[in-house]
Parts: structure tokens; C-alpha cells; sequence
């Protein structure tokens, strides 16, 4: 890398510029075929985002055919049959699981994020190795260490037996409280580094400053502090909510089959229902969510960009 | 101000909480005793099982290839995208990177459903073809957004004084423009590999009935029941993991 590093600076150390207003016009004619780059990008993305999403769309309108696949006829009945109370309530589920995760997820992870951005450098390093470990270990990996603690007779109960606090297993996996507490941890990364990034960036002298004026611990944190990192709290809610509606696996595997969420019924309408254009309608709706989320994220965080993302 | 130990102690606390189902993991791959729950003492049996497991080696084997072919396409698309729509100013640029991003933004489920329906219909063999493009579709918007991000921070005259003094577009592409976005480029194939590696939701769908990944070989294993053996498999996977990281930190160190 020695060499490409020297031309770099050797360039950039020119006495550039000498002919002003020659440049601009030169560049537009040699940027001329530089479109070509992202070619591959766009033919890409249209093949394969933008055309599947439009024939999702497409599929949640016609009907079911006998074994598999569709018949081509138009119907609004996929999108009525969500309406039954059965599905309508998997709605509300899903949407009420993920709605408890990710309050849960803010105030635990929003403190965690915070802390972190105020450690000093060498410290910030080893905790974001630290975050990073179980984020990037297989996520089914984490669950199976969970399963082997909260099992019946698992660790936690030999645990609780041994010290006398209880004297019967707790049987708490496959139950609510398992596959929201699976949901937490499986997601709680995310809200750790969106907040962390834009605490990090945060004028920390404005703080400070509002505490040398004699403004109270609590006063600076809701009025200089929660303000500056709202957009990464913003991010971190996105980032959990969103995909805790569709961890289909969470559910099967801390719930066993009580907990049913939207992603868990658009699986078995593929699998065991092979009812694709209903799987469609279901996306579409969950789509519809995500997009108006999203939506909602753009219009208060002023921003595009997620923060903590990448 | 007087420094509250608070801070440190929270932290403390909730990152040995999250490391629980790991160590847990790890020490009980080396549990002699069949039934998970019971401590039968110290034992390598798991992963001399999982060594002689021909199918999860297959699965593995499948994993690194998908993952790596995966990472190699989206690395250059995404790449290459980057730089056109930073030197581009076509209105279109926004959308097509907004729709270009949205694989990573909705539930993984519905990348999974819109794949399985779209390449019945585009008449594609269910296998490693469909897994590749699925997980690039991921892994795209990772890389694509990196290099974006370390192209706005980039000063563009020094390309223009590369260019001013003869170097061709090819030449100032390959001294200047790539060794500067080199970092971000390895950090995006990174996390994307990491994300490929690890993707149950979407391969389920895409994979014919004769190619298995790893993610989906242990997702099926476990819903028949916690193996012993998948605790071994999951010890060396986050060995491996750690690795990675670590060599990671140590190389951003060296160029940062």
C-alpha cells in the first residue's frame, strides 16, 4: 500500500488550480462515460429488488391455485381474508411484541450507548469489541445458549434449586415472556450502536455548559442531551421494531408453537399452506408497516441515513 | 463533577449478561453427558462427532462459498455504484439507491417470500444460483453505503490533479479513487460476509431441497432438539468469529 499512499500525497501536495474556471468545464467532459460504473447497481437493483417487490404486489392480487403457484385471476380476497380475526390478531401481536421489545431495548440499550460514548478511547475500542462478539456470532447460536439455560432442569433452575430460592423448574422457555426477553437480546446491538455513533459525535461541551448554568442533572439530560441523540435513538428504534416482526425462528424456537407472529404465518403459508398469494397480501400489509415507519423516521430524524447502521 | 461509578458498573453488568449464552455454549460442547442438562464431566466426544459429520461439513463448504461469492459480486457492484452515483448527478440516483438499500431495511421475511415466488417464475433452479443472488441483494446495500460514506469524506481535486497531469481515468482509478476506499470496501465485504453467514430467514426460501447452508443445517437440527454436538459446532464458529473481529481491529489500527 506504501506507493499508491506516496501518489496520493504527491498529488495532492500540487500547486493546483492555476487555471480557474478551466477546470469545471475540462471535468464535465471527462466524467462523461462515468455512468457506466453503475450500471451493474441499477440493472441489479431493478431485476432483482424492484421487480420482485412489484410482482409481490401483483401475486397478493390473484387467487390460489390447487397445489402450488397462482391462477391468474384478480381478487381483493387475500387482502379480506387478513381482515379475520385470526390474522387480524396476529397483527396486533406481532405488533404488540415488537412494540414491548423495543421499549424494553431503549431503556436498556439507550444507557448502555450513552456510557459507552463517554469512556475514553482505549475503553471505547474494548467495548465495541466486546458489543460486536455476540453481534456477529450466528444469532440461533445465542438462542441455543439460551435454550440451554432457561430449559426445564437447564442451568438457571439448577441455579435456583442449588440455592434454595426455588424448589420446582420454572418451565420458562416456550413461553411470552421467553420469546420477548429472545427478541431483546437478539436485537439490542442495534439500538447499543445507533446510539452510541450519535453520542459519540455529541458536543459534549454543551453539557457541560448547561450544567455550569446551573441547570439540573435531569434538565440537561432531557434538554441538551436526549435532543442531540434523538436521531440515533430514532435510528435504533427503526432498526429494532422493523425486523422484530418478521424473526420468524425467535418465536419457533423460544416459543415452540404458541407464539404465532406475522413472520411465523407467512412462513406456513408458504410451507405448510402453500398459499402463495396470501403470503403476498401478508407481505404487502408488513411492507405497507415498514415503509410507513421508515416514513415517519425520514420526516423527524431530517435524515436519510440510519445511524449505527454501518 | 464527581464522577458516578454507575457508568461502568451498568456496563459491567449487561456485557457479562449478553456473553452468558455464549460461555454457556462453550462450556457445554466439552459436557461428556448426552442430556444438556446434566454436567457428566469433561469430554472431546462432541467434536470428534462433529469432525466426522460429513453433512455439516457439506453445510459448511456451502456456507463459505455462498459467503464468499456473495461478498465478491456485491463488492463490486456496490463499489462501482457508489463512485457512479457520487459523480453522476442523474435525479434518479436517489430512488435507485433508496431501492437498492431497502433489502437490509424491510423484514427478512419478505425478501424471502418475494424470492421464492419470483424465481418460480423466473423459471431458475433452486439452489446455490438463487442463494448467491438472494444474500447479494443483502449484501450490497453494506457496502454500497461504506464506500458512499468514505467518498463524501474524500477530496475530489486530487483526482482532478491526477487527471490534470495526464494520468488516465483507469490509472487515477486504480492509484487514487480504490486506495483510499480500500478500508471501506474490506469493512463492508466484512460485515456482509458476516451477515451471509449467518442468514436463516431468507435462505430457507431460496435454497432447493439438495443444498443446505450452515444456519440452515443447525436451525433444523435444533428444532428437533438441543445436540450436544451443535455446541461444539458453535464453539469453533464463534472462535472464528472472534478471530476475524480481532484481525479486523488490528488491521484498522495499522491503516487508520
Amino acid at each position: 500500500m506504501g506507493s499508491e499512499g506516496n501518489t496520493v500525497s504527491s498529488a495532492g501536495n500540487l500547486p493546483g488550480g492555476s487555471v480557474p474556471g478551466a477546470a469545471p468545464k475540462k471535468n464535465k467532459k471527462r466524467r462523461s462515460s462515468v455512468w457506466i460504473l453503475m450500471m451493474p447497481l441499477y440493472a441489479f437493483t431493478l431485476v432483482f429488488v424492484f421487480f420482485p417487490l412489484i410482482y409481490m404486489v401483483y401475486l397478493s392480487f390473484m387467487s390460489r391455485a390447487e397445489v402450488w403457484g397462482f391462477v391468474n385471476e384478480f381478487t381483493i380476497g387475500n387482502y379480506k381474508r387478513i381482515l379475520e380475526p385470526l390474522y387480524l390478531g396476529t397483527f396486533k401481536d406481532s405488533l404488540k411484541l415488537a412494540f414491548i421489545s423495543t421499549i424494553v431495548n431503549i431503556f436498556i440499550g439507550y444507557p448502555y450507548g450513552y456510557f459507552m460514548a463517554r469512556l475514553n478511547d482505549k475503553w471505547k475500542k474494548i467495548m465495541m469489541l466486546l458489543v460486536m462478539i455476540p453481534f456477529w456470532t450466528s444469532g440461533l447460536i445465542r438462542l441455543n445458549g439460551w435454550i440451554i439455560v432457561f430449559r426445564s432442569n437447564g442451568v438457571l433452575d439448577k441455579l435456583l434449586m442449588g440455592l434454595h430460592i426455588t424448589d420446582a423448574p420454572l418451565k420458562m422457555l416456550y413461553t411470552y415472556p421467553m420469546v420477548v426477553f429472545g427478541m431483546i437480546y437478539a436485537l439490542m446491538p442495534f439500538m447499543i450502536l445507533a446510539v452510541y455513533s450519535s453520542a459519540e459525535k455529541m458536543d459534549w461541551t454543551l453539557v457541560e455548559a448547561s450544567r455550569d448554568l446551573g441547570a439540573s442533572a435531569a434538565k440537561t439530560f432531557f434538554h441538551v442531551t436526549l435532543p442531540l441523540t434523538m436521531p440515533g435513538l430514532l435510528s435504533g428504534v427503526i432498526l429494532t421494531f422493523i425486523p422484530s416482526m418478521g424473526l420468524f425462528f425467535v418465536a419457533d424456537l423460544l416459543g415452540g408453537n404458541k407464539i404465532v407472529l406475522i413472520g411465523n404465518i407467512i412462513q406456513q403459508q408458504l410451507t405448510k399452506g402453500r398459499n402463495l398469494p396470501f403470503a403476498a397480501a401478508l407481505s404487502v400489509v408488513l411492507m405497507v408497516l415498514t415503509s410507513l415507519l421508515i416514513a415517519l423516521y425520514r420526516r423527524i430524524a431530517g435524515t436519510r441515513q440510519l445511524e449505527g447502521l454501518i | 463533577m464527581k464522577k458516578s461509578k454507575f457508568p461502568a458498573i451498568y456496563l459491567t453488568i449487561m456485557t457479562i449478561l449478553t456473553f452468558v449464552p455464549i460461555v454457556v455454549t462453550i462450556v457445554y460442547s466439552f459436557n461428556a453427558s448426552k442430556i444438556t442438562s446434566v454436567w457428566g464431566g469433561f469430554s472431546l466426544s462432541w467434536y470428534e462427532e462433529l469432525f466426522h459429520d460429513r453433512d455439516l461439513f457439506r453445510a459448511l463448504r456451502n456456507s463459505l462459498i455462498l459467503g464468499f461469492a456473495a461478498c465478491m459480486i456485491s463488492a463490486v457492484i456496490g463499489t462501482l455504484g457508489a463512485i457512479g452515483v457520487k459523480r453522476t448527478n442523474w435525479k434518479i440516483n436517489d430512488v435507485i439507491s433508496y431501492i437498492s438499500t431497502l433489502p437490509i431495511m424491510i423484514p427478512e421475511i419478505i425478501l424471502g417470500m418475494v424470492y421464492l415466488a419470483v424465481f418460480s417464475f423466473m423459471g431458475f433452479k433452486f439452489g446455490m444460483l438463487t442463494l448467491i443472488i438472494a444474500h447479494t441483494s443483502f449484501c450490497i446495500p453494506y457496502i454500497f453505503m461504506m464506500v458512499s460514506d468514505r467518498l463524501i469524506g474524500m477530496d475530489p481535486q486530487i483526482e482532478e490533479a491526477a487527471r490534470d497531469l495526464g494520468a488516465s481515468p483507469v490509472q487515477v482509478f486504480f492509484d487514487i479513487t480504490l486506495p483510499s476506499i480500500v478500508p471501506a470496501i474490506l469493512s463492508g465485504l466484512l460485515l456482509s460476509f458476516a451477515m451471509s453467514f449467518d442468514d436463516v430467514v431468507i435462505s430457507v426460501f431460496v435454497t432447493g431441497s439438495s443444498v443446505n447452508t450452515l444456519p440452515i443445517k443447525i436451525y433444523t437440527r435444533m428444532k428437533t432438539g438441543v445436540t450436544p454436538e451443535i455446541n461444539a459446532l458453535a464453539t469453533v464458529m464463534i472462535l472464528v468469529t472472534m478471530t476475524i473481529l480481532v484481525l479486523n481491529r488490528v488491521y484498522m489500527r495499522k491503516h487508520s
